[in-house]
Protein backbone atom coordinates (compact mmCIF):
# COMPACT_ATOMS: atom_id res chain seq x y z
CA UNK A 1 0.00 0.00 0.00
CA UNK A 2 1.21 3.29 -1.00
CA UNK A 3 2.48 6.09 1.85
CA UNK A 4 0.50 9.22 2.61
CA UNK A 5 1.89 11.47 -0.07
CA UNK A 6 4.50 14.05 0.60
CA UNK A 7 3.49 17.87 0.12
CA UNK A 8 4.60 18.36 -3.64
CA UNK A 9 2.48 21.48 -4.09
CA UNK A 10 2.64 24.81 -2.04
CA UNK A 11 0.44 27.88 -1.99
CA UNK A 12 2.31 30.83 -1.61
CA UNK A 13 2.55 35.12 -2.36
CA UNK A 14 5.28 35.85 -4.50
CA UNK A 15 6.16 39.30 -5.75
CA UNK A 16 6.10 40.26 -9.31
CA UNK A 17 9.89 41.81 -10.45
CA UNK A 18 8.22 42.34 -14.12
CA UNK A 19 5.30 42.49 -15.87
CA UNK A 20 5.99 43.69 -19.28
CA UNK A 21 4.52 43.21 -23.03
CA UNK A 22 7.05 41.21 -25.38
CA UNK A 23 4.79 41.88 -28.27
CA UNK A 24 1.77 42.95 -29.50
CA UNK A 25 -0.24 40.39 -28.07
CA UNK A 26 1.82 38.51 -25.25
CA UNK A 27 3.29 39.48 -22.07
CA UNK A 28 5.90 38.18 -19.69
CA UNK A 29 5.08 37.94 -16.29
CA UNK A 30 8.79 37.43 -14.22
CA UNK A 31 8.24 36.26 -10.25
CA UNK A 32 10.55 35.67 -7.40
CA UNK A 33 10.33 32.64 -6.48
CA UNK A 34 12.67 30.72 -3.48
CA UNK A 35 15.04 27.77 -4.86
CA UNK A 36 12.87 25.01 -3.31
CA UNK A 37 9.75 25.59 -5.23
CA UNK A 38 11.47 26.05 -8.94
CA UNK A 39 13.71 23.17 -8.16
CA UNK A 40 10.78 20.87 -8.19
CA UNK A 41 9.28 22.32 -11.10
CA UNK A 42 9.42 20.37 -14.69
CA UNK A 43 8.58 21.12 -18.06
CA UNK A 44 4.88 21.19 -19.10
CA UNK A 45 3.61 22.01 -15.46
CA UNK A 46 1.35 24.60 -14.37
CA UNK A 47 0.75 26.76 -11.70
CA UNK A 48 -3.22 28.08 -10.81
CA UNK A 49 -3.06 31.72 -10.16
CA UNK A 50 -5.16 33.67 -7.68
CA UNK A 51 -5.64 36.43 -9.92
CA UNK A 52 -6.18 40.09 -8.63
CA UNK A 53 -9.41 42.29 -8.31
CA UNK A 54 -8.82 45.14 -11.10
CA UNK A 55 -10.52 47.17 -13.05
CA UNK A 56 -13.97 46.28 -10.86
CA UNK A 57 -13.82 42.97 -11.89
CA UNK A 58 -13.67 40.14 -9.52
CA UNK A 59 -12.25 36.80 -11.17
CA UNK A 60 -13.27 33.94 -8.86
CA UNK A 61 -11.34 30.99 -9.47
CA UNK A 62 -7.86 30.46 -9.87
CA UNK A 63 -6.62 30.58 -13.69
CA UNK A 64 -4.55 27.69 -14.54
CA UNK A 65 -1.03 28.67 -16.65
CA UNK A 66 1.72 26.55 -17.44
CA UNK A 67 5.01 27.60 -16.27
CA UNK A 68 7.09 29.53 -19.31
CA UNK A 69 9.99 29.06 -17.29
CA UNK A 70 11.69 28.45 -14.18
CA UNK A 71 15.30 29.63 -13.17
CA UNK A 72 16.29 27.88 -9.80
CA UNK A 73 19.44 30.30 -9.81
CA UNK A 74 18.33 33.25 -10.57
CA UNK A 75 14.85 32.92 -8.26
CA UNK A 76 12.50 33.17 -11.19
CA UNK A 77 9.38 31.81 -12.33
CA UNK A 78 8.27 32.96 -15.69
CA UNK A 79 4.36 33.02 -17.39
CA UNK A 80 3.86 34.07 -21.00
CA UNK A 81 0.59 35.27 -21.77
CA UNK A 82 -2.27 36.47 -23.72
CA UNK A 83 -5.08 38.81 -22.03
CA UNK A 84 -7.61 37.76 -23.23
CA UNK A 85 -10.51 37.79 -19.91
CA UNK A 86 -11.09 39.00 -16.45
CA UNK A 87 -8.35 36.54 -15.36
CA UNK A 88 -5.54 37.41 -17.63
CA UNK A 89 -6.92 41.66 -17.64
CA UNK A 90 -5.78 41.48 -13.55
CA UNK A 91 -2.53 39.88 -14.54
CA UNK A 92 -2.11 42.49 -16.51
CA UNK A 93 -2.57 45.22 -14.00
CA UNK A 94 0.44 43.60 -12.03
CA UNK A 95 3.29 46.32 -10.80
CA UNK A 96 6.73 45.74 -9.63
CA UNK A 97 6.75 44.77 -5.87
CA UNK A 98 2.83 43.20 -6.26
CA UNK A 99 2.11 40.06 -4.92
CA UNK A 100 0.38 37.39 -6.95
CA UNK A 101 -0.58 34.01 -4.96
CA UNK A 102 0.25 30.59 -6.61
CA UNK A 103 -0.29 27.26 -6.35
CA UNK A 104 2.11 24.38 -7.71
CA UNK A 105 3.67 23.42 -9.27
CA UNK A 106 1.10 21.18 -10.53
CA UNK A 107 -0.03 18.22 -13.15
CA UNK A 108 2.36 16.23 -14.65
CA UNK A 109 5.05 17.11 -16.84
CA UNK A 110 6.60 16.30 -20.55
CA UNK A 111 8.79 13.22 -20.59
CA UNK A 112 11.75 12.81 -22.63
CA UNK A 113 11.84 8.84 -23.13
CA UNK A 114 16.15 7.61 -23.20
CA UNK A 115 15.63 6.56 -26.52
CA UNK A 116 14.19 9.98 -27.95
CA UNK A 117 17.42 11.57 -28.83
CA UNK A 118 15.66 13.92 -32.02
CA UNK A 119 13.17 15.85 -30.55
CA UNK A 120 10.82 17.60 -32.50
CA UNK A 121 8.21 20.32 -31.34
CA UNK A 122 4.93 21.74 -32.79
CA UNK A 123 3.43 24.66 -31.69
CA UNK A 124 1.43 27.89 -32.38
CA UNK A 125 0.78 30.61 -30.77
CA UNK A 126 1.02 30.76 -26.96
CA UNK A 127 1.34 27.28 -27.16
CA UNK A 128 4.78 28.05 -27.57
CA UNK A 129 5.43 29.12 -23.75
CA UNK A 130 3.55 25.72 -22.44
CA UNK A 131 6.80 24.12 -24.87
CA UNK A 132 9.35 26.37 -24.12
CA UNK A 133 10.99 24.70 -20.78
CA UNK A 134 10.75 21.59 -22.78
CA UNK A 135 13.77 23.13 -24.87
CA UNK A 136 15.74 23.75 -21.72
CA UNK A 137 15.10 20.28 -20.45
CA UNK A 138 16.31 18.74 -23.68
CA UNK A 139 19.38 21.12 -23.61
CA UNK A 140 20.02 19.63 -20.31
CA UNK A 141 19.65 16.40 -21.38
CA UNK A 142 21.83 16.77 -24.63
CA UNK A 143 19.00 15.94 -26.79
CA UNK A 144 19.08 17.50 -30.56
CA UNK A 145 15.65 19.90 -30.36
CA UNK A 146 14.08 20.69 -33.81
CA UNK A 147 11.19 23.76 -32.87
CA UNK A 148 8.60 24.63 -35.50
CA UNK A 149 7.20 27.88 -34.62
CA UNK A 150 3.71 28.92 -36.36
CA UNK A 151 2.17 32.21 -36.28
CA UNK A 152 0.01 34.47 -37.88
CA UNK A 153 2.51 37.13 -38.26
CA UNK A 154 6.46 36.80 -38.43
CA UNK A 155 5.83 39.84 -35.50
CA UNK A 156 3.64 37.53 -33.08
CA UNK A 157 6.69 34.23 -32.98
CA UNK A 158 7.71 33.77 -29.99
CA UNK A 159 10.75 31.97 -28.15
CA UNK A 160 12.78 31.49 -31.44
CA UNK A 161 15.39 33.20 -30.13
CA UNK A 162 15.53 31.37 -26.82
CA UNK A 163 15.28 28.20 -28.67
CA UNK A 164 17.86 28.79 -30.74
CA UNK A 165 20.00 30.40 -27.82
CA UNK A 166 19.26 26.89 -26.59
CA UNK A 167 21.09 24.50 -29.60
CA UNK A 168 17.34 24.12 -31.02
CA UNK A 169 16.99 24.14 -35.30
CA UNK A 170 14.18 27.04 -35.51
CA UNK A 171 11.78 26.52 -37.97
CA UNK A 172 9.44 29.61 -38.56
CA UNK A 173 5.49 29.45 -40.40
CA UNK A 174 3.63 31.82 -40.37
CA UNK A 175 0.05 33.07 -42.24
CA UNK A 176 1.70 35.91 -43.58
CA UNK A 177 4.16 34.01 -45.27
CA UNK A 178 1.90 31.92 -46.49
CA UNK A 179 3.98 29.15 -45.14
CA UNK A 180 1.40 28.19 -41.94
CA UNK A 181 -0.60 25.64 -43.86
CA UNK A 182 -1.14 22.04 -43.15
CA UNK A 183 0.37 21.11 -46.04
CA UNK A 184 3.64 22.76 -46.20
CA UNK A 185 4.02 21.63 -42.25
CA UNK A 186 3.54 18.05 -42.94
CA UNK A 187 6.54 18.51 -46.16
CA UNK A 188 8.52 19.98 -43.01
CA UNK A 189 8.17 17.55 -40.72
CA UNK A 190 8.10 14.58 -43.57
CA UNK A 191 11.29 16.09 -44.23
CA UNK A 192 12.94 15.78 -40.61
CA UNK A 193 11.66 12.59 -40.49
CA UNK A 194 13.60 11.17 -43.94
CA UNK A 195 16.24 13.17 -42.23
CA UNK A 196 15.91 10.49 -39.18
CA UNK A 197 15.68 13.90 -37.30
CA UNK A 198 12.26 12.94 -35.38
CA UNK A 199 11.84 10.34 -32.20
CA UNK A 200 9.08 12.00 -30.68
CA UNK A 201 6.35 15.14 -31.28
CA UNK A 202 5.98 17.48 -28.52
CA UNK A 203 2.57 20.07 -29.11
CA UNK A 204 0.26 21.54 -27.49
CA UNK A 205 -2.50 23.94 -28.28
CA UNK A 206 -3.78 23.32 -31.84
CA UNK A 207 -6.65 20.99 -32.99
CA UNK A 208 -5.71 21.17 -36.46
CA UNK A 209 -1.92 20.33 -35.74
CA UNK A 210 -3.37 17.11 -33.25
CA UNK A 211 -4.46 15.92 -36.26
CA UNK A 212 -1.84 16.38 -38.34
CA UNK A 213 0.72 14.99 -36.24
CA UNK A 214 -1.53 11.61 -34.99
CA UNK A 215 -1.65 10.87 -39.04
CA UNK A 216 1.98 11.10 -39.15
CA UNK A 217 2.75 9.61 -35.93
CA UNK A 218 0.59 6.94 -37.41
CA UNK A 219 2.12 6.53 -40.64
CA UNK A 220 5.76 6.32 -39.02
CA UNK A 221 5.35 4.85 -35.61
CA UNK A 222 6.35 7.92 -33.70
CA UNK A 223 4.95 8.82 -30.54
CA UNK A 224 4.32 11.86 -29.26
CA UNK A 225 2.80 14.31 -26.34
CA UNK A 226 0.44 16.69 -26.29
CA UNK A 227 -0.17 20.00 -23.70
CA UNK A 228 -4.00 20.51 -22.90
CA UNK A 229 -6.04 23.12 -21.58
CA UNK A 230 -9.35 22.99 -20.11
CA UNK A 231 -11.58 25.26 -17.70
CA UNK A 232 -10.70 23.98 -13.85
CA UNK A 233 -11.79 25.32 -10.58
CA UNK A 234 -9.24 23.37 -8.16
CA UNK A 235 -6.35 22.59 -10.11
CA UNK A 236 -5.37 19.46 -7.84
CA UNK A 237 -7.26 16.67 -9.06
CA UNK A 238 -10.68 17.08 -6.46
CA UNK A 239 -13.69 19.14 -8.57
CA UNK A 240 -13.41 17.12 -11.62
CA UNK A 241 -14.72 19.77 -13.67
CA UNK A 242 -11.53 19.96 -15.96
CA UNK A 243 -11.80 16.42 -18.01
CA UNK A 244 -11.30 15.95 -21.42
CA UNK A 245 -12.04 12.49 -23.19
CA UNK A 246 -9.22 10.05 -24.68
CA UNK A 247 -9.23 7.05 -26.33
CA UNK A 248 -7.37 4.21 -24.64
CA UNK A 249 -7.55 0.62 -25.84
CA UNK A 250 -10.97 -0.09 -27.33
CA UNK A 251 -12.77 2.82 -25.02
CA UNK A 252 -12.77 6.50 -24.44
CA UNK A 253 -12.10 7.34 -20.75
CA UNK A 254 -12.11 10.99 -19.15
CA UNK A 255 -8.84 11.99 -17.68
CA UNK A 256 -8.30 15.07 -15.18
CA UNK A 257 -6.63 17.61 -17.30
CA UNK A 258 -5.37 19.31 -13.79
CA UNK A 259 -4.30 15.71 -12.27
CA UNK A 260 -3.42 12.97 -15.38
CA UNK A 261 -2.35 16.03 -17.70
CA UNK A 262 -1.76 18.84 -18.70
CA UNK A 263 0.58 16.56 -20.42
CA UNK A 264 -0.99 13.11 -22.25
CA UNK A 265 0.03 10.96 -24.72
CA UNK A 266 -0.65 12.37 -28.56
CA UNK A 267 -1.82 9.61 -30.39
CA UNK A 268 -4.62 9.01 -26.95
CA UNK A 269 -5.88 13.05 -26.91
CA UNK A 270 -8.81 13.23 -28.86
CA UNK A 271 -9.47 16.43 -31.56
CA UNK A 272 -12.28 18.88 -30.01
CA UNK B 1 -5.52 26.12 25.77
CA UNK B 2 -9.03 26.36 24.14
CA UNK B 3 -10.53 23.04 23.66
CA UNK B 4 -11.77 22.54 19.63
CA UNK B 5 -13.27 19.21 19.92
CA UNK B 6 -16.81 18.61 19.49
CA UNK B 7 -18.79 15.57 19.67
CA UNK B 8 -21.32 14.51 16.54
CA UNK B 9 -23.76 12.08 17.80
CA UNK B 10 -21.01 9.83 19.65
CA UNK B 11 -18.41 10.78 17.12
CA UNK B 12 -16.05 12.85 18.30
CA UNK B 13 -14.03 15.43 16.13
CA UNK B 14 -10.65 17.01 17.35
CA UNK B 15 -12.07 20.39 16.21
CA UNK B 16 -15.09 21.73 14.26
CA UNK B 17 -13.63 22.13 10.69
CA UNK B 18 -14.28 19.21 7.82
CA UNK B 19 -14.12 19.57 4.31
CA UNK B 20 -17.08 19.47 2.19
CA UNK B 21 -18.15 16.57 -0.40
CA UNK B 22 -16.96 17.33 -3.56
CA UNK B 23 -14.09 19.80 -2.48
CA UNK B 24 -12.01 17.29 -1.03
CA UNK B 25 -10.31 14.21 -2.00
CA UNK B 26 -6.81 12.48 -1.47
CA UNK B 27 -4.95 14.60 -3.86
CA UNK B 28 -4.78 17.63 -1.26
CA UNK B 29 -2.65 15.61 0.86
CA UNK B 30 0.20 16.61 -1.88
CA UNK B 31 -0.63 20.00 -0.34
CA UNK B 32 -0.96 19.73 3.09
CA UNK B 33 -1.01 17.19 6.48
CA UNK B 34 -4.48 16.17 6.11
CA UNK B 35 -4.45 14.62 9.74
CA UNK B 36 -5.14 18.73 10.91
CA UNK B 37 -8.30 18.43 10.39
CA UNK B 38 -11.96 17.72 12.33
CA UNK B 39 -12.86 14.41 9.56
CA UNK B 40 -12.70 13.75 6.20
CA UNK B 41 -15.34 13.95 4.10
CA UNK B 42 -15.78 12.07 0.49
CA UNK B 43 -16.49 13.26 -2.50
CA UNK B 44 -20.30 11.36 -3.29
CA UNK B 45 -20.02 7.60 -4.67
CA UNK B 46 -22.27 5.80 -6.13
CA UNK B 47 -22.72 1.77 -6.40
CA UNK B 48 -22.05 1.53 -9.83
CA UNK B 49 -19.95 3.56 -12.54
CA UNK B 50 -20.93 7.08 -13.68
CA UNK B 51 -19.07 9.08 -16.41
CA UNK B 52 -20.43 12.38 -15.09
CA UNK B 53 -21.73 15.65 -16.88
CA UNK B 54 -20.70 17.43 -19.95
CA UNK B 55 -18.11 19.84 -20.10
CA UNK B 56 -18.07 23.13 -19.06
CA UNK B 57 -18.85 21.78 -15.17
CA UNK B 58 -18.15 24.74 -13.66
CA UNK B 59 -18.72 28.52 -14.17
CA UNK B 60 -18.05 31.60 -12.40
CA UNK B 61 -20.15 34.23 -11.20
CA UNK B 62 -19.76 36.93 -9.23
CA UNK B 63 -18.07 36.59 -5.97
CA UNK B 64 -19.11 32.53 -5.74
CA UNK B 65 -19.29 29.52 -8.63
CA UNK B 66 -22.15 27.24 -10.55
CA UNK B 67 -21.04 23.35 -10.64
CA UNK B 68 -22.98 20.54 -12.28
CA UNK B 69 -19.97 18.04 -12.31
CA UNK B 70 -22.85 15.06 -11.90
CA UNK B 71 -20.90 12.91 -9.38
CA UNK B 72 -18.29 10.85 -11.88
CA UNK B 73 -17.80 7.74 -9.81
CA UNK B 74 -15.99 4.35 -10.04
CA UNK B 75 -18.10 2.76 -8.31
CA UNK B 76 -18.11 0.98 -4.99
CA UNK B 77 -15.54 -1.24 -5.42
CA UNK B 78 -12.83 0.62 -6.38
CA UNK B 79 -13.87 3.18 -3.46
CA UNK B 80 -13.50 0.31 -0.56
CA UNK B 81 -10.46 -1.25 -2.74
CA UNK B 82 -8.68 1.98 -3.19
CA UNK B 83 -10.01 4.97 -1.12
CA UNK B 84 -10.72 3.70 2.12
CA UNK B 85 -6.97 2.32 2.87
CA UNK B 86 -5.72 5.49 1.69
CA UNK B 87 -7.39 7.33 4.80
CA UNK B 88 -6.46 4.56 7.10
CA UNK B 89 -2.70 5.92 7.75
CA UNK B 90 -5.22 8.95 9.29
CA UNK B 91 -6.36 8.55 12.57
CA UNK B 92 -9.08 11.70 11.39
CA UNK B 93 -12.20 9.82 11.41
CA UNK B 94 -13.30 9.31 7.49
CA UNK B 95 -16.60 9.79 6.30
CA UNK B 96 -18.10 8.49 2.64
CA UNK B 97 -20.34 10.14 1.15
CA UNK B 98 -23.22 8.38 -1.09
CA UNK B 99 -26.06 8.94 -2.82
CA UNK B 100 -28.10 6.58 -5.25
CA UNK B 101 -30.84 6.88 -7.97
CA UNK B 102 -33.42 4.53 -5.96
CA UNK B 103 -34.30 4.48 -2.27
CA UNK B 104 -33.28 0.78 -2.36
CA UNK B 105 -30.29 1.07 -4.55
CA UNK B 106 -29.17 3.77 -1.96
CA UNK B 107 -29.78 1.65 1.41
CA UNK B 108 -27.70 -1.41 -0.67
CA UNK B 109 -24.85 1.03 -1.41
CA UNK B 110 -25.29 2.44 2.23
CA UNK B 111 -24.71 -1.56 4.24
CA UNK B 112 -21.84 -2.02 1.28
CA UNK B 113 -19.44 1.14 2.38
CA UNK B 114 -20.15 -0.23 6.84
CA UNK B 115 -17.02 -1.24 6.17
CA UNK B 116 -13.98 -1.14 8.83
CA UNK B 117 -12.19 2.23 8.54
CA UNK B 118 -15.37 4.26 7.94
CA UNK B 119 -16.58 6.56 11.12
CA UNK B 120 -19.67 7.76 9.27
CA UNK B 121 -21.71 7.71 6.31
CA UNK B 122 -23.02 10.99 4.78
CA UNK B 123 -26.16 10.69 2.86
CA UNK B 124 -26.61 13.07 0.12
CA UNK B 125 -30.15 13.05 -0.12
CA UNK B 126 -29.75 16.72 -1.89
CA UNK B 127 -27.35 16.30 -5.05
CA UNK B 128 -29.47 18.61 -7.79
CA UNK B 129 -27.96 16.87 -10.46
CA UNK B 130 -28.54 13.44 -9.66
CA UNK B 131 -31.90 13.33 -10.96
CA UNK B 132 -33.68 14.86 -13.92
CA UNK B 133 -34.87 19.17 -12.73
CA UNK B 134 -32.72 19.07 -9.93
CA UNK B 135 -35.26 16.86 -7.82
CA UNK B 136 -33.90 15.19 -5.01
CA UNK B 137 -35.01 12.90 -2.05
CA UNK B 138 -34.53 15.76 0.34
CA UNK B 139 -37.11 18.23 -1.56
CA UNK B 140 -40.02 16.77 0.28
CA UNK B 141 -40.36 15.59 4.07
CA UNK B 142 -41.83 12.31 2.92
CA UNK B 143 -39.42 10.90 0.51
CA UNK B 144 -36.73 11.45 2.71
CA UNK B 145 -38.35 9.79 5.44
CA UNK B 146 -38.94 7.08 3.25
CA UNK B 147 -35.65 6.83 2.00
CA UNK B 148 -33.98 7.71 5.81
CA UNK B 149 -35.45 4.96 7.05
CA UNK B 150 -34.29 2.35 4.68
CA UNK B 151 -30.62 3.84 5.18
CA UNK B 152 -31.04 3.24 8.61
CA UNK B 153 -31.86 -0.12 8.50
CA UNK B 154 -29.10 -0.54 5.92
CA UNK B 155 -26.04 0.47 8.80
CA UNK B 156 -25.18 0.91 12.23
CA UNK B 157 -22.36 3.55 11.55
CA UNK B 158 -23.68 7.19 12.49
CA UNK B 159 -25.94 8.62 9.41
CA UNK B 160 -25.42 11.89 8.78
CA UNK B 161 -28.17 13.12 6.19
CA UNK B 162 -27.34 15.94 4.03
CA UNK B 163 -30.14 18.23 3.22
CA UNK B 164 -30.96 20.37 0.01
CA UNK B 165 -31.57 24.56 -0.20
CA UNK B 166 -34.34 23.40 -2.91
CA UNK B 167 -36.98 23.14 -0.81
CA UNK B 168 -39.53 25.03 1.09
CA UNK B 169 -40.17 22.89 3.96
CA UNK B 170 -36.62 23.01 5.55
CA UNK B 171 -37.62 22.11 8.58
CA UNK B 172 -40.18 19.40 7.98
CA UNK B 173 -37.57 18.02 5.82
CA UNK B 174 -35.04 18.14 9.02
CA UNK B 175 -37.57 16.62 11.03
CA UNK B 176 -38.17 13.75 8.72
CA UNK B 177 -34.55 12.69 8.26
CA UNK B 178 -34.48 13.27 12.36
CA UNK B 179 -37.52 10.98 12.64
CA UNK B 180 -36.19 8.19 10.29
CA UNK B 181 -33.07 7.43 12.32
CA UNK B 182 -30.19 10.36 11.70
CA UNK B 183 -27.53 10.97 13.34
CA UNK B 184 -26.77 14.58 11.92
CA UNK B 185 -27.26 17.24 9.23
CA UNK B 186 -25.43 18.48 6.91
CA UNK B 187 -26.72 22.11 5.91
CA UNK B 188 -26.67 22.27 3.22
CA UNK B 189 -25.58 21.31 -0.57
CA UNK B 190 -25.81 23.92 -3.51
CA UNK B 191 -28.63 25.38 -4.63
CA UNK B 192 -29.85 25.13 -8.54
CA UNK B 193 -28.68 27.61 -10.59
CA UNK B 194 -28.14 28.85 -13.63
CA UNK B 195 -25.66 31.15 -16.08
CA UNK B 196 -25.91 32.70 -19.75
CA UNK B 197 -23.57 33.88 -21.76
CA UNK B 198 -24.82 36.55 -23.44
CA UNK B 199 -22.75 36.33 -26.72
CA UNK B 200 -22.97 32.83 -27.56
CA UNK B 201 -26.90 32.89 -25.56
CA UNK B 202 -25.71 29.30 -24.48
CA UNK B 203 -26.24 28.26 -21.12
CA UNK B 204 -22.36 28.73 -19.53
CA UNK B 205 -22.40 24.85 -17.55
CA UNK B 206 -22.53 21.76 -20.04
CA UNK B 207 -25.85 20.09 -17.90
CA UNK B 208 -27.61 23.88 -18.31
CA UNK B 209 -28.14 24.33 -14.52
CA UNK B 210 -25.79 23.67 -11.60
CA UNK B 211 -25.12 24.44 -8.00
CA UNK B 212 -24.39 27.62 -6.09
CA UNK B 213 -21.66 27.61 -4.13
CA UNK B 214 -19.76 30.02 -2.58
CA UNK B 215 -19.74 33.20 -0.41
CA UNK B 216 -23.36 34.02 -1.62
CA UNK B 217 -24.62 30.79 -0.77
CA UNK B 218 -23.80 31.40 3.24
CA UNK B 219 -26.70 33.37 4.13
CA UNK B 220 -29.50 30.93 2.87
CA UNK B 221 -27.18 27.99 4.25
CA UNK B 222 -26.78 29.76 7.43
CA UNK B 223 -30.14 30.66 7.90
CA UNK B 224 -31.55 26.55 7.24
CA UNK B 225 -28.45 25.44 9.74
CA UNK B 226 -30.39 27.79 11.97
CA UNK B 227 -33.50 26.41 11.67
CA UNK B 228 -32.81 22.80 11.51
CA UNK B 229 -31.16 23.05 14.80
CA UNK B 230 -34.22 24.73 16.30
CA UNK B 231 -36.14 22.41 14.21
CA UNK B 232 -34.16 18.84 15.69
CA UNK B 233 -32.54 18.08 18.59
CA UNK B 234 -29.63 16.23 16.64
CA UNK B 235 -26.65 18.16 15.59
CA UNK B 236 -26.32 19.87 12.75
CA UNK B 237 -23.16 20.41 10.21
CA UNK B 238 -23.46 24.02 8.93
CA UNK B 239 -22.23 24.05 5.11
CA UNK B 240 -22.61 26.88 2.38
CA UNK B 241 -20.30 29.63 1.54
CA UNK B 242 -17.48 29.75 4.69
CA UNK B 243 -14.48 31.09 3.75
CA UNK B 244 -13.52 33.06 7.18
CA UNK B 245 -13.18 32.55 10.39
CA UNK B 246 -15.86 35.05 11.12
CA UNK B 247 -18.31 32.79 8.94
CA UNK B 248 -17.37 29.40 10.77
CA UNK B 249 -18.42 31.32 14.23
CA UNK B 250 -21.75 32.71 12.78
CA UNK B 251 -22.69 29.17 11.87
CA UNK B 252 -21.40 27.69 15.54
CA UNK B 253 -23.17 30.42 17.06
CA UNK B 254 -26.59 29.59 14.56
CA UNK B 255 -26.12 26.06 15.75
CA UNK B 256 -24.13 24.26 13.96
CA UNK B 257 -21.75 21.91 16.05
CA UNK B 258 -19.50 21.52 13.28
CA UNK B 259 -18.51 22.90 9.50
CA UNK B 260 -17.52 21.94 6.35
CA UNK B 261 -15.61 24.13 4.02
CA UNK B 262 -15.99 23.66 0.50
CA UNK B 263 -15.18 26.52 -2.92
CA UNK B 264 -13.47 28.58 -0.43
CA UNK B 265 -10.52 25.39 -0.52
CA UNK B 266 -10.29 25.77 -4.20
CA UNK B 267 -9.20 29.32 -4.38
CA UNK B 268 -6.93 28.65 -0.99
CA UNK B 269 -6.60 24.82 -0.65
CA UNK B 270 -4.76 25.67 2.87
CA UNK B 271 -7.74 27.63 4.02
CA UNK B 272 -9.29 25.03 6.33
CA UNK B 273 -6.05 25.26 8.16
CA UNK B 274 -5.99 29.08 8.77
CA UNK B 275 -9.92 28.82 9.85
CA UNK B 276 -8.70 26.09 12.62
CA UNK B 277 -6.15 28.53 13.73
CA UNK B 278 -8.01 31.57 13.49
CA UNK B 279 -10.72 29.93 15.44
CA UNK B 280 -9.01 29.01 18.38
CA UNK B 281 -7.38 32.37 18.53
CA UNK B 282 -11.07 34.23 18.12
CA UNK B 283 -12.07 31.94 21.09
CA UNK B 284 -9.63 32.55 23.64
CA UNK B 285 -9.67 36.10 23.02
CA UNK B 286 -13.07 35.99 23.89
CA UNK B 287 -11.72 33.97 26.86
CA UNK B 288 -14.08 30.76 25.80
CA UNK B 289 -12.01 27.54 26.87
CA UNK B 290 -14.24 24.98 25.03
CA UNK B 291 -15.78 25.76 21.37
CA UNK B 292 -18.61 23.95 22.83
CA UNK B 293 -19.59 27.18 25.01
CA UNK B 294 -20.49 28.75 21.35
CA UNK B 295 -22.45 26.73 19.76
CA UNK B 296 -26.03 27.57 19.47
CA UNK B 297 -25.40 30.85 21.58
CA UNK B 298 -27.43 32.80 19.34
CA UNK B 299 -29.45 35.23 20.78
CA UNK B 300 -32.97 35.65 19.44
CA UNK B 301 -35.38 36.28 21.90
CA UNK B 302 -39.37 34.74 21.85
CA UNK B 303 -40.11 34.24 18.78
CA UNK B 304 -43.08 32.88 17.11
CA UNK B 305 -42.58 28.74 15.75
CA UNK B 306 -43.44 30.75 12.59
CA UNK B 307 -41.06 33.36 12.50
CA UNK B 308 -38.29 30.93 13.56
CA UNK B 309 -39.46 28.02 10.75
CA UNK B 310 -40.55 31.48 8.28
CA UNK B 311 -39.95 29.48 4.37
CA UNK B 312 -40.02 33.58 2.43
CA UNK B 313 -38.77 36.57 3.45
CA UNK B 314 -41.45 38.55 5.20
Amino acid sequence: MDDVPSIKAFELPLSVKSNEPVNGEYRLLVLAAPHDILKRCRAGQFFHLLCPQAGGETPFLRRPMSIYGFYPEKGELHFLYKVTGAGTRALASLALGDRLNVLGPLGEPFTIADDWQDLVLVARGVGLATLAPLALEANRLGRRLTAICSARHPDYLMSTDYFASLGADVITLTDAEGTSDLDNLEKVIEGLIAAGRADAFYTCGSNRMLRLLQTIGERHGIPGQIALEQQMACGIGMCHCCVRPFNRGDRQVHLRVCREGPVFDMMEAIAW
Amino acid sequence: MVDLSVDISGLKLKNPIMPASGTFSEDLAEVFDLERLGAHVTKTITRGWRDGNPTPRVCEVNGSMLNSIGIPSKGVGAFIEKVVPFYAHYETPLVVSISGNTADEFATLCSEVSVPGVAAIEVNISCPNIEEDGKAFAIRPSSTHDVMRKLRAATDLPLWAKLTPNTGETSEVARAAEEAGADALVVANTILSMAIDINTRRPKLGNLMGGLSGPSLKPIALRMAYQCARATSIPVIGCGGISTVEDVIEYLIAGASAVQVGTATFIHPTIMLSLIDGLEDWLSNQGLSSVKDLIGTVIDGEQDEAVVFMEAAP
